[in-house]
């Protein structure tokens, strides 16, 4: 038998059918579906009179657009994006999905909400219409995102049209050093291949610092595969990924659980597969990390200056020295003397129990720097909900930070949490693009204990210096 | 979905790598429920300054390229989000062909469920390529996807690859759902089988 790797194995058991010209039909085990990338697909579906194959594999939530301010169960002000947030509605209960309503305990950010409930699984295909999809590839699912057209198709027939990915490894050997975290292993590899380094792959995460981080730090690690261009990024799953799924409301029960385990334990890349690429990084190597431009791949350790444009090649040497306008930055200077004004906490990367842990730890029983504004948005009511319960929401509030309802908010800035131009944000998020959390703003990405330190200081700063 | 025979005309050229889906259509213009209607914000915060005027060193902004209907681009076209209204507002601008050495996996698949043909080209042609396209309104190309040829304004041609699936599907405008629909048998037996095999899913 021929040696596979993980995402091999999954590939194959979802394969419903091959043409002759070797265009596949893969088979779509759960689909997320949010308010901004499907109306047109249900709208789709109206025009042609088809209905949603699978509804029960069909879940539905708002984040993108929700206002994350404790009043918006009085309604949302722009009406453009209460139009989006009525059709998701409309559409979730015409079509018979699941679906988890702004005022439900459950809603938050699809992929927080999808593992949080359990409808990720091991071994699993799961797709929505969001490029960070990838971050349930943490659990061993072959997760990615997919524009609307494929949205209307997996509702229609619960399949995708695919060509195979190549295979891609990414070892993280050894054991990452104090004040390092999972944020800055996936800004590292991303650093280090580029945003393009792993386009027409699905990235395999392994060795012994993938091993040792939470299903939290997985996640982190797996939803940042896009920025490194891979569709998808897998982590075979092992107890702890067991430990998490148990018990959730839509994991399996009993016969079942053992069933499904058994499965389980056999998703993990044979030792003689075959990888079309490999990247092996110590984690001794690996420093805190910060992006200072405006692509995830102008990665930097915070000990390090800022570049000077002419250190690049060919096409990155022009857009470098837009990224330095962009962001208003001095080459040369230290990345610890940028600073700061806006702090941002949440999202699908950083917006889990963990990151909030690791606010709180780093502030707790000071003060953010005056006139710093500093949000924390949870990545779920249920993330919000037991932040309360361990006294961090309290720790957190009295440091000076705000504390929102659950959302995709300033991460993306289509609800009203937006950067001014000019303003400058140290965020937990995903993305540095211009103009990604508000046009004229500049973003700064960070980990959870980093930005907190940030709020702290007032600038950069190493969180070991702390 | 429009078929795609064959394209000529004026190509902008756009030298700048990572060009992202941010850039392409910014968020503000995602709260749309229709697919129509965004080229007039395509490349909106490079096209426009804060007051909503042109910014007239912007490609498409200069008299010769306004009517552009193809793109020269610099690597790693499509960057960052799914948004499928990237694509929507390429087309809806005019836009039927990018050229690049590389473009973001979920764009590259969203142009061709839109009618829009992304071209891969070695580092050498797109430079060819980005030349002509500096000729303003000389800068004519001609996209050919039945022979798989670029013809540049000297006449001189390139050759292109193309997934042959997704060029059947775009020479004859296919709805790709209504093909996958043809294969229900399939998918039913598929879903038979898995739900005995894994009842868990």
């Amino acid at each position: 038998m021929t040696a596979k790797t993980l995402y091999d194995k999954i590939w194959d058991a979802h394969l419903v059918s091959t043409d002759e010209d070797g265009t596949c039909l893969l088979y779509i085990d759960r689909h997320l579906v949010h308010e901004v990338t499907s109306p047109q697909a249900f709208e789709g579906l109206r025009n042609a009179n088809r209905a949603v194959r699978a509804p029960e594999k069909t879940i539905a939530v708002p984040d993108h657009n929700v206002p994350t301010t404790l009043d918006r169960l009085k309604g949302v002000e722009n009406e453009e994006s209460r139009i989006q947030l009525d059709a998701l509605e409309k559409n979730a209960l015409d079509f018979g999905v699941h679906y988890y309503p702004v005022d439900d305990i459950r809603q938050g950010i699809v992929h927080i909400v999808g593992p949080e409930q359990g409808w990720t699984l091991p071994g699993m295909t799961v797709v929505c219409g969001d490029s960070h999809t990838a971050t349930h590839g943490a659990f061993g699912a072959l997760a990615h995102g997919i524009g609307t057209s494929e949205v209307e198709h997996v509702l229609a027939t619960q399949t995708l049209i695919q060509a195979k990915s190549k295979n891609m490894k990414v070892e993280i050997t050894g054991k990452l050093k104090p004040g390092v975290t999972a944020k800055d292993i996936t800004m590292h590899v991303i650093g280090q291949t580029g945003t393009a380094g792993g386009t027409g792959h699905v990235i395999e995460y392994c060795g012994e610092a993938i091993r040792a981080l939470s299903m939290e730090g997985r996640m982190t690690v797996c939803n940042m595969a896009i920025e490194g261009g891979a569709r998808a990024g897998l982590i075979a799953p092992d107890q702890k990924t067991f430990d998490y799924v148990m018990g959730r409301p839509h994991a399996p029960k009993g016969a079942a659980w053992e069933a499904a385990l058994s499965y389980w334990k056999t998703l993990f890349s044979d030792e003689d597969a075959v990888f079309d690429k490999v990247l092996t990084i110590k984690a001794e190597d690996i420093e805190p990390s910060v992006t200072w431009g405006t692509s995830p791949e102008d990665v930097l350790p915070i000990s390090a200056t800022v570049p000077f444009a002419s250190a690049f090649e060919g096409g990155k040497v022009e857009a470098a020295q837009r990224a330095l306008d962009y962001m208003g930055l001095t080459p040369g200077m230290k990345l610890t003397d940028i600073k700061i004004d806006t702090v941002f906490i949440g999202s699908c990367t950083n917006g889990r129990i963990e990151d909030l842990r690791a606010v709180a730890e780093v502030v707790k029983g000071k003060k953010i720097k005056d006139g710093m504004r500093a949000m924390v948005v949870p990545g779920s009511g249920l993330v919000r909900a037991q932040a309360e319960e361990e006294g961090i929401a309290g720790i957190l509030q009295d440091a000076g930070f705000e504390w929102r309802l659950a959302g995709c908010s300033m991460c993306l800035a289509m609800n009203p949490d937006q950067l001014q131009p000019g303003e400058r944000c140290a965020a937990t998020s995903n993305r540095n693009f211009e103009g990604r959390q508000g046009r004229g703003g500049r973003t700064h990405l960070v980990s959870p204990a980093m930005a907190a330190a940030a709020a702290l200081t007032g600038h950069l700063t190493d969180i070991r210096d702390l | 979905m429009e078929k795609f025979t064959k394209v000529t005309g004026v190509a902008a050229p756009m030298p700048l790598i990572n060009i992202d889906t941010d850039m392409i259509i910014p968020k503000l213009f995602l709260k749309t429920i229709k697919r129509s209607g965004l080229g007039k914000n395509l490349f909106d915060e490079m096209r426009y300054d804060d007051a909503g005027e042109e910014i007239p060193d912007f490609v498409l902004n200069k008299p010769a390229y306004r009517n552009a209907e193809i793109i020269v681009a610099g690597d790693n076209f499509g960057c960052g989000s799914s948004r499928e209204h990237a694509p929507w507002a390429l087309l809806d601008f005019g836009i039927r062909v990018v050229i690049s050495t590389s473009f973001a996996d979920i764009f590259y698949s969203n142009c061709f469920k839109n009618g829009i043909l992304p071209i891969i080209l070695a580092q050498e042609d797109v430079d060819k390529l980005m030349d002509d396209a500096g000729r303003g309104a000389n800068a004519i190309l001609s996209v050919d996807l039945e022979n798989q040829k670029i013809t540049g304004p000297d006449g001189g041609e390139v050759s292109f690859e193309v997934d042959a699936f997704k060029k059947h599907c775009l020479l004859n405008g296919l709805d790709d759902i209504g093909l996958t629909m043809q294969k229900s048998d399939a998918i039913a037996a598929f879903e038979a089988r898995n739900a005995a095999a894994m009842p868990w899913v």
